[in-house]
């Protein structure tokens, strides 16, 4: 099991830290900007939210407590990641012909622990309304951060992202991350 | 309009298919009635069942059906439906009952094997037609109900060809999902993928074994995968062999597919060669073949991991990839609409890189956030608004029509094609149990 997973496995996912006003501002900013960056398809400034090592993951089951080793939404480091940008936007990717869009809206953002190194773990929830082949569905569901602190701001060690409808059936395939 | 037989056989020439096969409500549910509530239809495989009490739901047909593990340790396969007003026994999709099964209803009481256990107030059912022990009264057993090698079908009709009879040739795609366990034995991994397609069930079979459509379908996601290899190898990189997976689409072009042949047998099973280079000499795959040596000796095993099938139709509803222990099935819900299934297996005994290869394909090709799949469903639901048409009341399966070589009953390939083959031989079967009221089921 990966440093990142175990972190957010070892917390308590009610659990809530007095944290400063400051850094409940830096933390909600960062996930506003990382919304914002995917509404907005700025594919650069995506990968540089995450940590060399950072992984975005969507399990398919609450209790599943790492994303090696078994099956998955979504389980990308950044080489993936890169691959599904550069697919997304290849010119023969006809099922985004016409392309989607996405807007999404981030609240709940509840600081879990703080680490005296600044590292924090954070929860929010999420809306986000995919506009695809000229209809909308819809998707929400919660966010997990494990955040680590650098000298230029925080980066994505680990995302997760429970679906409340992680069984599925999924009327069609998630293109992009969500 | 009311189908005749003839005007079905009609939909379907030797190098064509009309349109209406695919569009007509009809006909969807006369496929419904003469295939899927007839033929071996796909349950699940019996590690998704491990316990007395566990429950699986799977739709055939039309119909909810359910397998369920008795005390006896005995697999049944019933309708979720209780025999008294009507409603569902189970309502998720897989647990545990218990001891008994309860209807949410009114309380009646059923037996693991469908059984009726007991009725609450059974007073009031004195000097009624009411009997315990008519077995309209119990759960009702699919009318027919077997497994090949732990994979569990049913059948809906009493009478027809046995399993193994219905899965011929075919059933090698089963018994290479086991084979290449060196123990034996193979379990389901997780829970499967749902996914729905928005397109006719046909849709589907036909992709699987089209060696024409990856080098086209899916050039975006090849170039893309080679791109982020050659980026990795530059930097000194490795890059994980399950990359290849997808940059396989571009190694080959477009054209270039036409090294794997296809077969097509009577009942309208199909397969498709293998491509995908899934034995290359690395330390795990030697490992995984030295287990195998030691667990079935050369000979056997070297027999075993020689057949080389990317894929095998068991018609009308499985699609498997034996060398990467993939099976997804389709459950037909409408003319454009198709639920499917998406299984991953663990081969018992196998080195962990092994599961972990074949987990790389299950989440590159197969999951809800897939960069192959998403090409292809939505292919097949730009074809059904398209065959919603009638710009041409035909679809096209010309390609090496007429070039098909028979022995055996089994059709194959032409040489060094990408044949539409499987398509016809699919459709003919097709013809064939629509019209001869399943009598060639």
């Amino acid at each position: 099991m990966g440093e990142a997973a175990e972190k957010l496995a070892a917390g308590d996912r009610c659990s809530s830290a007095p944290v400063s006003v400051e850094t409940q501002l830096a933390v909600e900013r960062f996930l506003y900007r990382q919304a914002e960056i995917l509404d907005e398809k700025r594919w650069d400034e995506w990968l540089a939210l995450f940590a060399e090592d950072g992984h975005y993951w969507m399990p398919v089951t609450e209790d599943q407590e790492d994303g090696e080793g078994v099956p998955n939404i979504f389980w990308e480091n950044r080489n993936l990641m890169k691959m599904r940008i550069r697919r997304n936007n290849h010119p023969q990717a006809h099922s985004q012909a016409p392309e989607n869009r996405l807007c999404h809206v981030v609240s709940n953002v509840i600081v879990e622990s703080e680490d005296p190194n600044g590292d924090v773990v954070v929860r929010s929830r999420f809306h986000c309304a995919e506009y695809l082949r000229y209809d909308v569905r819809n998707f929400t569901g919660k966010y997990r951060h494990y955040l680590r602190k650098t000298p230029d701001g925080y980066r994505i060690a680990l995302q997760r992202v429970d679906l409340v409808n992680r069984e599925g059936p999924y009327e069609y395939v998630i293109q992009w991350w969500l | 309009m009311t189908w005749s037989e003839s005007e079905i056989a009609a939909l379907v020439e030797p190098d064509r298919v009309h349109r209406k096969a695919y569009v007509d409500p009809e006909i969807f549910d006369l496929e419904m009635e003469r295939i899927f509530e007839r033929l071996w239809i796909y349950i699940g495989h019996e590690s998704q069942v491990k316990e007395p009490g566990d429950y699986y739901l799977a739709r055939v047909g039309r119909q909810p059906m359910m397998m369920t593990r008795d005390w006896n340790g005995e697999i049944n396969v019933l309708y979720n439906r209780c025999p008294h007003r009507g409603a569902q026994i189970c309502s998720a999709r897989k647990g545990n009952a218990g001891k008994l099964f309860r209807c949410s209803y009114h309380a009646w009481m059923f037996e693991l094997d469908g059984r009726l256990d007991s009725v609450p107030g059974a007073k009031g059912y004195e000097g009624t037609r009411f009997d315990p022990n008519d077995p309209a009264f119990h759960l009702r057993k699919a009318p027919r109900a077997d497994n090949y090698r732990g994979f569990w079908f049913a059948s809906l009709a009493e009478d027809g060809p046995d399993l193994k009879t219905h899965l011929g040739r075919a059933g090698l795609a089963l018994d290479q999902l086991v084979d290449r366990s060196p123990d034996g034995e193979i379990e389901v991994v997780g829970d499967c993928f749902h996914m729905i397609q928005q397109s006719n069930w046909k849709l589907f079979l036909e992709n699987q074994i089209d060696a024409s459509h990856p080098g086209a379908t899916h050039e975006s996601t090849g170039a893309a995968a080679r791109s982020v290899e050659n980026e990795m190898k530059k930097d000194g990189e490795d890059p994980p062999m399950s990359y290849g997976f997808l940059s396989d689409f571009v190694r080959h072009g477009i054209d270039g597919w036409d090294k794997f042949g296809t077969t097509g047998l009577p009942q309208g099973h199909c397969t498709l060669e293998g491509y995908m280079g899934l034995r290359p000499d690395d330390p795990d795959t030697n490992e995984y073949v030295e287990r195998m040596y030691a667990s079935y000796g050369e000979d056997k095993a070297e027999e075993i991991l020689g057949v080389d099938l990317h894929h095998v139709l068991l018609y009308p509803c499985n699609s498997v990839q034996p060398p990467l222990q993939q099976l997804r099935t389709i459950r037909p819900l409408s003319p454009n609409r198709t639920l499917s299934e998406i299984w991953h297996f663990r081969l018992k005994g196998a080195p962990e890189a092994i599961y972990q290869r074949s987990l790389a394909y299950y989440y590159l090709v197969n999951s809800p956030s897939t960069m192959v799949n998403a090409d292809d469903l939505f292919n097949w639901w730009k074809c059904q608004h398209g065959l919603e048409s009638n710009a041409t009341e035909w679809v096209s399966f010309h390609r090496n029509a007429g070039q098909d070589s028979e022995e055996n009953g089994i059709m194959y390939s032409a040489p060094s094609s990408m044949s539409e083959l499987p398509m016809r031989s699919m459709m003919h079967a097709w013809r064939d149990y629509m019209t001869a009221n399943g009598a060639g089921a």
